[in-house]
Formats: structure tokens, sequence, C-alpha cells
């Protein structure tokens, strides 16, 4: 068991995916993208082997912030963008517990986003899920901070005029040590990344491409449809070159990403172009202790297109864990000054006596 | 100044304790006994009053005095030098019995510049004693602060006794074998300034010399400076011929019950009051805290003690902070948060969302001066109605109130047994005035601490008609109202909660009309059903038609003015309220009884508007938003003048 979880009591039995399923009825629109995430979640928290009672959901507000419901776990429901707030002061206190934030693009980027960027910053054991449909669903269709320039909604008829955020590029400018990306219905690579995710020591970002086919349907469209995902998704794995695309003659994808010799950034090239040289394919390191290279990855995605999106693990490094160090200065403080003494205490500083 | 008794004693008659400094050493002057005395330390940003005034008032304290100071300090840390707005300043009021407030006006000022002269001369009564220090007293000086000439030459201190003291040149002096630079000598003229009150006041001085070779242990030459720069000043009183009188009052034994005391500030003892509460309640304390003024003090100092299993969280905002203490309380810490009232602000929808989840939150507002940024350094009483009211829908909140410096810790505890028996957040309305202000305070002993200790929930509460079990969080405990605490890591009791309206009993979701207007008032129930005590009237000789009412740090000013009317003869009935919600039960009958109730407050009349809305009485206001506290002549005043004006 990884050291994010080692404190964590562990369940007596085995579990499946109903233990993780509570008695309510879950209220999403039907059709929207996350059922499929709490599908995998739930079909996923079993294997972690965690006993159900140590395991807690912290949501925001918006649909994707209802899940906790839905989870026969502990749970709060909490208020707009506070999750990742409120979820420090539980995993900070209570290193015994597994917690989960659920959040979406306007809970955690917009009115959230300071307490985003600082949870990430501080590196508390948290595992923060992302649920990204680049739009306000439970506001009914206004558009998000993740919204392309141009997005035509109720609150811009002509269209929306600011730029969107790129989650990983953000989370890896606030110093996050563990950043993945993945999408609603690709079970098999979700639950790989939730893997991932629950062994890593810290914060943990997972964005979750999600479709709300309410209000923006279609929208990662691209990456879901055999015809285009193909040229349009980069899938990373640690310790394997980047490529992508229609296979080549090795079985290989036919499009890699090379670092350009002259700007140091990264670009895609064809390999099947005459005078490419397939060993030149940077090979993904997700543990480089420099966030650089992952960053640059993050900015290959056209925002308006998707093309070149990378998925995976983009960054998963150690770094010190805030709750850990906070214990360990507990643990320290009795060392130096032994167990507090309220007497003591009271009574400390310059006193003086009057009799009876 | 009718109470300031003086009467001359024999020189030589001195106490043991009244000051033997390094060798032999026996005032030979006049010695005169007051039975009290109000000083005044002021000076720049930079000259370290705030340091002399918390000498002075331990070694006040470590005598035995009853005591209570007033600090007052700009906003900025160091002002520009030499100018009004930097003024810093600390008084100090100390006597052989029992007082209630820092004092009106300062019998004694010391001002360190033309600026620390002209910001204090106005409080001075004629007759006070100033000690100037003339070094500072050049053309440029004068200038800064508009004095076209110099006052200490032009006759306009002329009813004053004024001590004219090169303290700068004298500590330089003091210190010219030291080998300190001269601007670093210099500094310890605040120390200069300290030995001379000492010895004026007869105060105890081994306590200073260890606090400064603490102090500057790293740095020993500056150590050694101070205290040579300290006992300086003691000589120079004892040798000058300016200083011929020398002043003694008596350990204010009989205003003390038994016990061990300790000096102590509002903000210190409501942090102990708070690793109190964690102790008594055995749970883990949590304080999610962003700095800001006058609140910081209490994150420092929480932050020191660790080793009480203490937790201090510096989140990235006041809403952060808020937050991060509501999942501390989920998870069941004793939460806690502090700020002041424009944190208060931002705090708002969490503390409604405590209120939804029926968590324990204290939330702790050390008030200042507002709207807004407001005045950060200086008090005020104007956040009770945010207090109350601040939230969107129904969210009643319970709002305890400290009295006086030392108050601070039994009403942290206060708050904390609300939180964690009723499952609510709990304003604690302190202020900057109680914040920085220091009183004797008699050390509890352990057993004297209330009992907060809670029952987690551990089993399911709820039987279905097939005979399974569930564990229902919105079950309440029919006596309190309060729905169990269900701390994650308890099997069979998972369970969500949210801030959307719940269905009663299960907690579920529920959007149904009668559910709701059925929580709302049950949320209010229960707070209006907390049981606080009633309050206590003092009316000596039952013969008042006039109750004087408070609440917070008005203690103090109100309890003396209300002293000085029955002293001359006026019947005056007075309470102080501990709970602002809900009030105490018998609060109703009480103002009933009385045909004129007078509500003095540091705000345009919070308690008051609160009083006139749930009694039906004609409460009457006498505010005050000045930043500072009330002055007990004035209220006096102002009190005799509103009972008989019908
Ligand atoms: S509005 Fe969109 S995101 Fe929300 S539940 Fe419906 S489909 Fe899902």
């Amino acid at each position: 068991m990884s050291e994010a979880l080692a404190l964590v009591p562990k369940a007596e039995a085995q579990q499946s995916m109903k233990d993780f399923k509570s008695d309510q009825e879950v209220r999403w629109c039907p059709g929207c993208g996350d059922y499929a995430i709490l599908a995998a979640v739930q079909s996923f928290m079993p294997e972690l082997g965690l006993a159900r009672e140590n395991v807690v959901f912290v949501s925001g507000i918006g649909c994707s912030s209802r899940f906790p419901y839905y989870m026969n776990t502990y749970g709060m429901h909490s208020i707009h963008g506070r999750a990742p707030a409120i979820a420090t002061g539980l995993a900070a206190s209570r290193r015994d517990l597994s917690v989960w934030v659920v959040t979406g693009d306007g809970d955690a980027l917009s009115i959230g986003g300071n307490h985003l960027i600082h949870a990430l910053r501080r590196n508390v054991n948290l595992k923060i899920l992302l649920f990204n449909n680049r739009i306000y669903g439970l506001t009914k269709g206004q558009y998000s901070p993740t919204s392309e320039i141009g997005k035509i909604t109720k609150s811009t008829p002509m269209g929306s005029l600011d730029a969107p955020f790129n989650p990983v590029s953000l989370a890896l400018g606030a110093e996050a040590s563990f950043v993945a990306r993945t999408i609603d219905s690709d079970r098999k690579h979700l639950q790989g990344v939730l893997r991932a995710a629950a062994a890593h020591p810290g914060t943990a970002l997972v964005e979750i491409y999600q479709n709300c086919n309410i209000f923006n349907d279609g929208a990662f469209d691209t990456l879901k449809e055999k015809g285009t995902a193909q040229e349009a998704l980069i899938h990373l794995e640690h310790g394997q070159p980047i490529r992508f695309g229609a296979p080549a003659e090795d079985g290989l994808g036919s499009k890699g990403v090379v670092r350009d010799q002259a700007t140091g950034d990264l670009r895609v090239v064809d390999l099947t172009a005459d005078g490419v040289d397939v060993t030149q394919v940077l090979v993904h390191d997700a543990h480089a202790a420099s966030p650089t290279t992952a960053f640059a990855l993050s900015r290959l995605a056209d925002a308006d297109t998707l093309h070149h999106t990378p998925i995976g693990v983009l960054r998963d490094v150690d770094r010190p864990v805030y709750d850990t160090d906070m214990a360990e200065q507990l643990e320290q403080a009795v060392v130096q000054n032994g167990k507090g003494d309220l007497a003591k205490l009271l009574a400390g500083g310059d006193t003086w006596t009057v009799a009876g | 100044m009718t109470s300031q008794v003086s009467s001359p004693t024999a020189p030589g008659n001195q106490p043991a304790s009244a000051g033997v400094l390094g060798e032999q050493r026996q005032p030979a002057k006049e010695t005169k006994r007051l039975d009290r005395v109000i000083i005044r330390f002021a000076g720049d940003s930079g000259d370290g009053m705030q340091l002399t005034g918390d000498r002075f008032t331990s070694e006040t304290a470590s005598f035995g005095n009853d005591l209570s100071t007033l600090p007052n300090f700009p906003a900025e840390i160091r002002a520009p030098a030499g100018t009004l707005p930097g003024v810093s300043s600390f008084q100090l009021h100390f006597a052989d019995h029992d007082i209630l407030t820092p004092g009106d006006a300062p019998n004694v000022l010391v001002a360190m510049n033309p600026a620390a002269l002209k910001a204090n001369l106005a409080d001075l009564p004629r007759g006070a004693e100033i000690i100037v220090n003339t070094d500072e007293f050049t053309r440029r000086a004068l200038q800064k602060v508009g004095y076209a000439a110099n006052p200490l030459e032009d006759g306009s201190l002329e009813g004053y006794s004024v001590h004219p003291v090169p303290l700068t040149t004298l500590t330089l002096e003091a210190l010219k074998d030291s080998g300190l630079a001269r601007k670093d000598a210099e500094r310890a003229k605040n120390m200069f300034a300290l030995g001379l009150l000492s010895w004026m006041y007869h105060r105890p001085t081994e306590a200073t010399e260890t606090f400064l070779r603490k102090k500057f242990a790293k740095k020993p030459d500056i150590a050694e400076a101070n205290v040579v720069a300290y006992r300086a000043g003691w000589n120079f009183g004892e040798t000058t011929e300016d200083f011929a009188v020398s002043y003694e009052v008596q350990p204010a034994a009989s205003a003390f019950p038994a016990g061990t005391y300790r000096n102590i500030s509002g903000n210190l003892a409501l942090a102990y009051g708070l690793i109190a509460a964690s102790s008594q309640s055995e749970l883990p304390l949590f304080l999610g805290s962003y700095p800001i003024t006058p609140a910081s003090d209490i994150l420092h100092e929480l932050s020191r003690h660790k080793n009480f299993g203490v937790r201090t969280f510096q989140a990235e905002d006041e809403i952060a902070a808020i937050g991060a203490a509501l999942g501390a309380a989920f998870g069941g810490s004793l939460a806690v948060t502090t700020t002041s009232g424009p944190g208060v602000a931002l705090k708002s929808e969490t503390i409604g969302l405590a209120v939804s989840l029926e968590l324990p939150l204290l939330v702790v507002d050390i008030q200042r001066g507002g709207p807004s940024t407001g005045l950060p350094t200086k008090t005020e009483q104007a956040d009770l109605l945010q207090a109350m009211y601040g939230r969107n829908g129904e969210a009643p909140v319970p709002v305890v109130a400290p009295a006086t410096p030392a108050d601070c810790f039994a009403a942290a505890m206060e708050a904390a047994r609300i939180a964690v028996t009723y499952r609510t957040p709990v304003f604690l309305l302190s202020d900057g005035y109680l914040a920085n202000g220091s009183e004797p305070w008699r050390i509890p002993e352990l057993e004297e601490l209330p009992d907060l200790r809670v029952q987690f929930a551990t089993a399911p509460n709820h039987t279905a008609a097939d005979g399974t079990e569930s564990f229902w969080p919105y079950l309440r405990d029919p006596e309190t109202l309060a729905r169990p605490w269900a701390v994650p890591g308890t099997p069979g009791l998972e369970h969500r909660i949210g801030g959307i309206e719940k269905q009663d009993g299960t907690g579920n979701i529920s959007y149904d009309p009668a559910n709701h207007d059925f929580m709302v008032r049950t949320r209010q129930a229960k707070i209006d059903g907390i049981a606080v005590p009633d309050v206590v009237v003092d009316n000596p000789d039952g013969q008042a038609d006039t109750l004087v009412i408070g609440w917070g740090s008005t203690y103090g000013p109100i309890t003396a003015a209300v002293r000085r009317i029955r002293r001359e003869g006026g019947h005056i009935a007075q309470t102080h309220l501990r709970h602002l919600n809900p009030f105490p039960p018998n609060l109703g009958e009480v103002l009933a009884g009385y045909r004129r109730v007078i509500v003095p407050e540091m705000n345009l009349g919070q308690l008051a508007h609160l009083l006139r809305a749930k009694y039906l009485v004609d409460a009457r206001s006498y505010t005050q938003v000045t930043g500072l506290p009330f002055k007990a002549e004035q209220l006096a005043q102002a009190i005799v003048k509103e009972s008989v004006d019908v």
C-alpha cells in the first residue's frame, strides 16, 4: 500500500461496487457524463480496500458536486468553490482518512480558484476530481472559465470574450505534485488515473473531461470518436515515447512529440516524413523534478479544436506532504517541550500570590 | 482625581520591595503615598512605547497592584517619524484597590517627542506631571507638528508640573563605554525612561533586567546596554533634584480574592481559554486563521502550543480559514476561526453552512473600528448585528461576549460549551480594547474548569419498520435539539450532509415546503433553547429606577461610572450581558422592572436595537464611536443625565 494511504484502516472484508452506492436516487440529466464517472469511481473504490467509513467525499456546488450524495461513504456537499479548503482542514486533522474532492470547472476555477491553487501548493493529502464540461450546467448554461473564446451562451449572446484556463497548465503552475487528465467515457483510462492518484502522497489533481449533454453536448467528441480521436489524443505513459496518430510501421503512432532545438518548446512532427529521426521523440517522464516539460505538454492542446490533447498522468513527483509535516511538528513540539500541561501553561509568566 | 490620596510618609520608611538596585541604595527623598496613578507613555511608533508600557505593567502586576491598561497605536507599522499620526502610546492605571478601567486622564505623561506631547496634552488634567525628552524638542521636530514656539519655553505648559529631561543625551552618556553605535545606543532611551518611572513609583526591577537579558539573548551587548540605560534612569531619578518626590502605591491585596495571579491581555486569555476548552472537551484544537489586526496574536499564541495537539492553519484567505476549521469540525476537532469584522464579512457564507450542517465551530471576532477597513488598531463594538444577522436565510448563531481582558478566558470556554453541546457555530465577540488591554487574572485551578466532554455518535439511531438499523444524522436530542456528531471513521454511520435543505431526521435532500418550514423553525428553536444563566442585577440599595445595561468590553467603564454615581449618592442599577443570543431568560423581566433603561455602547445602538425589538422596552442609547473606550467620568455624567431627563 502506498504511503498516501498507509494510515487509512483497511476494510475487513472484500468490497464490491455495491458497497459504495448510497441509497439516494441519482438526479443528473439522463445521458450526463457524470453517471459514467460515478460508476467508474464506485467500481474502482473496492480495489483500494479501504474501510468505507474512512473515506470522505467533499464537494462544492454545481452538477458534479452532488457526487457525495451518491457515495456510501462519509460526505459533505459544501458551498461554491470551498471544497478544497474544507477538505484541507479535514485531511490535515485526520490523517486516517482518504479524502476526495469533487468539483467542476466553475466551482474549482472560478469562484474557488484561490483554494484550488493553494491546496495544490500546500500538497495536502487530497484527491481532487475536477469534472470539466466547459460550461455552467446547474445555473443553466452560462460559459465557464474553461469555455473556448467566442462561446455563445445565454450570458454571452455575442460570444464570450475571455480566454479559458487550461486546468492542467494552471495546476502545474500552482506547484502541483500530481496532475492528470482523463475522459468520462473511457472507464479503463479513468480508473488507471484514479489508481495513480490514490497512490500519490499529497494533492492529486485529476481533470476529467465530462460531457454535459444538455448545455454543451459533444464538447469532447473530437477526443472520443474513433475517426478523430486517434489524431487528437496524445496518450501519455511514463517511460514511453510520446507517439500518437495512425500506427507507423513499428506499430506505434505515426506522430510524435519532439523538442524544438531552436526554441526548446515541444512540437508535434509527422514521423513518416523524410528526414525525421524517430529517436528524437520525447520519452514521457512523469517523475521529472522540473514541471517544465509537463507544462509544455499541456500547452500542445488547441483550446478550440482540442487537437493534440494529452491525457494520462502528466506529473507525479514526491514532495513534502502538508499534513504529514504538520503532524511531525506536533510530535516535535512534544519532544522539545513535553506534552502540553494546562496547569503549567496557565500559571506561566510572572505571577504573584494573594493570601486568603 | 478626588480619590487620589496623597499622604507623605517619612523618608527611609520604605517597604523592602521598593527598588533596591544593585548596590545598597535607599531613596533618601520624600515619599508620598497614592491610592492610584494613571501613567501614559507616548512616543514615536519606533520608540518602543508598547514594550516600555508592558514592562512597567509587569513590574506593577508583580508588585501586586490592581491594574488596567490601554495600548493605543497607529495601524502603520512605522508612520513617518515625529508626526502626530505616528504617535504610539500606552496607558496604565494602577491602584491599591480594585479598579476597572485604564483611567480617564493620565496623572503622568511621558512624552518622548513634541508629537507625543501635542497628541496627548488635551487628555491631561491641570496639575499633571509631564516628563519630556527635551533632546527631541528641536526646531524641526516642533515645526513638523505645527508648534510655532517651543511649548517647554513659551509658558503654554503652565499649570502642569513639567520635568524636562534630556533623555537621549543621558542615555548616550550612560552608554558611552558600551561600544555601541550612536543609533543603537539611542534606542535604549525608552529603558532610561522606564528606569526613571520605576524609581518614581518604587517598582521592583529585577524582572525587567531578567526580561531584557532574555529578550536580547542573541545580542548580549544590546541587552547590557538596555540594562545599563534602565539603571541609569533609576539612578537619575534618585539623584537629580528635579525629582524631589517618589510615590508609593500599596499592593491591592484586599481587592483580590486569595489565589495566584498573573497579568494577562485579552488575546492571551482567549488563546488560553481555547486550549483549556480543547483539554476539557478532550477534542483536538484546530485553528483556521488568516492574519488580521487585532486578532493575529491569537494565531501567534496558539501556534506556539503544538505540544497540546493544537493545529494552526494559516489559510490563503478568510474563507479558507473558516472552511478548513469547518472541515476539521466534521472530523471531530474543536474547530476555531479567529478574525476581525472584515474577515467575518468574508466568512458569512461558511457560517451559514455551519448553521445548516449543525457542526460546532467557534468564530472569534476581535472587533475593530468599521465599516470596511475602518480603524484596524482601534476598538469598537459594531459587529453585534453582523454576528446576529449577517447571513442569508434564517441562520441563528449564538453570541457570547467577554467583559474584561481576563474574562476572555472564561468566555472562550463558554462559547466552546455552547458549540459542542448544541452543535452550532458560536460567535465570540471580543474587541481591540480587550484584546490588547491587560489586567490581573486569578489563575484558576484545573478543577474549577467546566467539563466540556461530548459524546460522538457510535451506533445507528434509527430502526425501520422491517427492523433494519440505520443512522439518521438529523435525528435530534429531544432536550437540546442537537443532532448527533458522527465523525468519519465510525463504521456504520456513513452519511452525507450539505448546505441544501435536509429532510428532518434522515438528512436527505428535501425541497418539501412543510419540511423546510419545520427545519427553519427547529434550527431557531435550538438556538433559542440554549441554556444560559440569568443576568444578575447589581442594585445594592434596591432603590434604583434606572438600569444601565451593557455588553462586552464596556463593562469596566460602565461599572466605574456607576460607582461614581453611587459615591455621589445616586441610585443606579447595573447589569451586563455575556450572552447576546439567546438573551438570558430573565432579561425581559429585569428590563420591565425599571423606569429607565440606558444602554452605553461603542456603536450606534445595536444592543439597544435588539432590546427594543425583543422586549418592547424604551431602551435609551448612549453611544461613542471614537475608536477608544468610554471614559468613566463622561459616562457617569451621561447616565445621570439620561436617568433624569424624562
Ligand atoms: S446540466 Fe449538464 S452537467 Fe448538469 S446534470 Fe445535466 S447534463 Fe450533467
